[in-house]
């Protein structure tokens, strides 16, 4: 049901006064269709101005932006924006309008005939895990977890290539966050469309993102690449800190003991059985706990597949 | 206090002997007069009232939308209400019976600029409570400035609109009363008459002032079942 497009930043300066320190200086990023890239970096590293200057909310003039090769100047900015989703913190509903009208905004904007609308809206709802019966309730009826849901509908209803999302889980419980970031990544398998996910948090950049801009202050791109390749080789000492000292165990909580290889089964060896599905870090936890050097990985049908030692594990890493 | 028999208002003067003995409350001359005397001119008041409040939120409609648009002309607009609130209106009618006459336009003018001078304030807050959350996403979604004002940014100055009405037809209720200083009109003009009896007659001071008060009363009670209508999504609580 669903396309996705390639976002390019060319050469992007965008200074906010006519002097002064640039927000976002020389930005170069190549996104190709379909992927979910997390803009990360401290307070300051113009992480939102770079989202906000691809659908012209903050305007630009240095470097250009494209679309599948099309610069996002190329259309009037009304009709650019109802072709991509935006997602944000805050959430913005529309606070006298019902969750069914909040979702069919977009839609009845682009002049769909009503049934479509309708259906979509339904459609959207089931998707983002909301009841049949909470279409016609109030935002103000909703909890925060239930509201960003909707956001998200709203965002998705007139399936746009592009989605952007500010800090879309900032304001959520813990639990909320957490249950929301992993259906946003199911989601994004399901839909296939390029995600553009802004955060200051460096856990969550490394969950969801298939590849992770680290910006530093004044907006300059420090590191570009995947969450495994920036973990294991950071550019430099800011993107080093950045991920922090921990950085291997991070890499490791990126790999399941399935993925490596395993020695062959010794009989006699008394370690802890794994499932294959595990993260190889908790893996190492659990050696460290029992006291083990290895662990017994075991497939699905609970047969064990091999043991992994921690010899593996250095190997994965270096 | 009375001489006997003799009537001691000339005016109302065949009267039963609460009338003539001028008692606090007479229902029998309210029946009697209520056709000739008090329904005509609550009929009036009603009209004052309505056109004032209208032609006042017409042009305070249209300001709001200005200042809306250009913020610089606030300043502007809100020291010429004020001025314009502080005139008393006896001086106003004095200035404007020259131009106009005893007519209603006369008396219509200050109560126009009075309900304007409550009715702006209000528009203008009503039309800045849209969060700018949600306009920064209804701009993100690709609203024209127009489908913002008429989608996001008026439905949600409703409340504080229906607010700004409330007070200024209450309050044109009972201003309207001074159209009696320009001839017979309005709820103002018995309560008058009555006054220049040698004897102010009570009852007709009373029923006249007592419309007046179930006249704001009930304005008010239509407001507020208005904005219940238009208004659903305050009304549900949270969950």
């Amino acid at each position: 049901m669903s396309r996705a497009a390639e976002i390019v930043f060319d050469r992007v300066t965008k200074r906010y006064a006519a002097r002064g320190a640039p927000a976002l200086n020389e930005l170069s990023l190549e996104i190709p269709a379909g992927t979910f890239c997390v803009l990360v970096g401290p307070s300051g590293s113009g992480k939102t101005t770079a989202l906000k200057l691809v659908n012209r909310l903050v305007p630009f003039e240095d470097g250009d932006i494209r679309i599948d090769g099309r610069s996002v100047r190329d259309l009037p900015a009304v009709e650019l924006r109802r072709g991509i989703g935006y997602v944000i913190q805050q959430i913005g509903l529309f606070p006298h309008m019902t969750v069914a009208d909040n979702v069919a905004t977009v839609p009845r904007l682009l002049g769909w005939p009503q049934p479509r609308t309708r259906e979509r809206v339904a459609e959207l709802l089931e998707l983002v895990g909301l009841e049949h019966g909470d279409a016609g309730r109030y935002p103000s009826q909703l909890s925060g977890g239930q509201r960003q849901r909707v956001g998200l509908a709203r965002a998705l209803a007139a399936d746009p290539p592009v989605l952007l999302m500010d800090e879309p889980f900032g304001a959520l419980d813990p639990i909320t966050r957490a249950r929301l970031q992993q259906e946003v990544r199911r989601l994004h398998r399901a839909v296939a469309k390029t995600v553009l996910f802004v955060t200051h948090d460096v856990d969550e950049a490394i969950m969801m993102g298939d590849r992770i801009a680290i910006l530093r202050e004044g907006g300059v791109l420090a590191q570009y690449g995947t969450p495994d390749a920036i973990l294991a080789s950071p550019a430099d000492d800011f993107v080093a800190e950045f991920v922090g000292e921990d950085r291997a165990l991070r890499r490791l909580a990126l790999h399941r003991v399935g993925e490596l290889e395993l020695d062959s089964l010794d009989v006699t060896v008394n370690a802890p059985r794994v499932a294959a599905t595990m993260t190889v870090r908790n893996a190492v936890s659990l050696m460290l706990l029992t006291d083990n050097d290895g662990v017994v990985v075991v497939g699905d049908d609970d047969a064990a597949r091999g043991i992994l030692r921690l010899e593996h594990v250095k190997g994965l890493l270096r | 206090m009375t001489v006997a028999g003799g009537p001691v208002i000339p005016n109302f003067g065949k009267g039963s002997p609460c009338v003539t003995g001028n008692h606090a409350f007479c229902w029998g001359w309210v029946r009697e007069h209520w056709g000739d005397t008090l329904q005509p001119r609550l009929v009036e008041h009603v009209e004052l009232t309505l056109i004032a409040v209208g032609i006042g939120f017409a042009i305070a409609f249209a300001l709001a939308l200005l200042t809306h648009r250009v913020r610089r002309v606030e300043h502007l607009i809100g020291l010429g209400a004020a001025l314009l609130y502080t005139i008393p209106s006896l001086a106003i009618f004095q200035i404007l019976v020259p131009f106009f006459g005893l007519t209603t336009t006369t008396v219509e003018i200050p109560l126009v600029g009075y309900s304007l001078v409550i009715l702006y304030p209000n528009i203008v807050a009503g039309l800045r409570a849209a969060p700018p959350d949600v306009l920064e996403a209804a701009r993100a979604m690709g609203f024209r400035r127009r489908q913002v004002l008429a989608r996001v940014e008026l439905p949600l100055a409703v409340p504080a609109i229906i607010g700004g009405l409330r007070i200024a037809v209450v309050s044109t209720v009972s201003i309207a009363t001074i159209a009696a200083f320009l001839g017979e009109k309005g709820l103002g003009y018995p309560i008058l008459l009555a006054l220049k009896e040698p004897t102010p007659f009570r009852t007709e001071i009373y029923s006249a002032g007592l419309l007046v008060v179930a006249l704001a009363l009930t304005c008010d009670a239509i407001l507020v079942l208005l904005r219940r209508a238009l208004v659903p999504w305050t009304r549900v609580g949270n969950t």
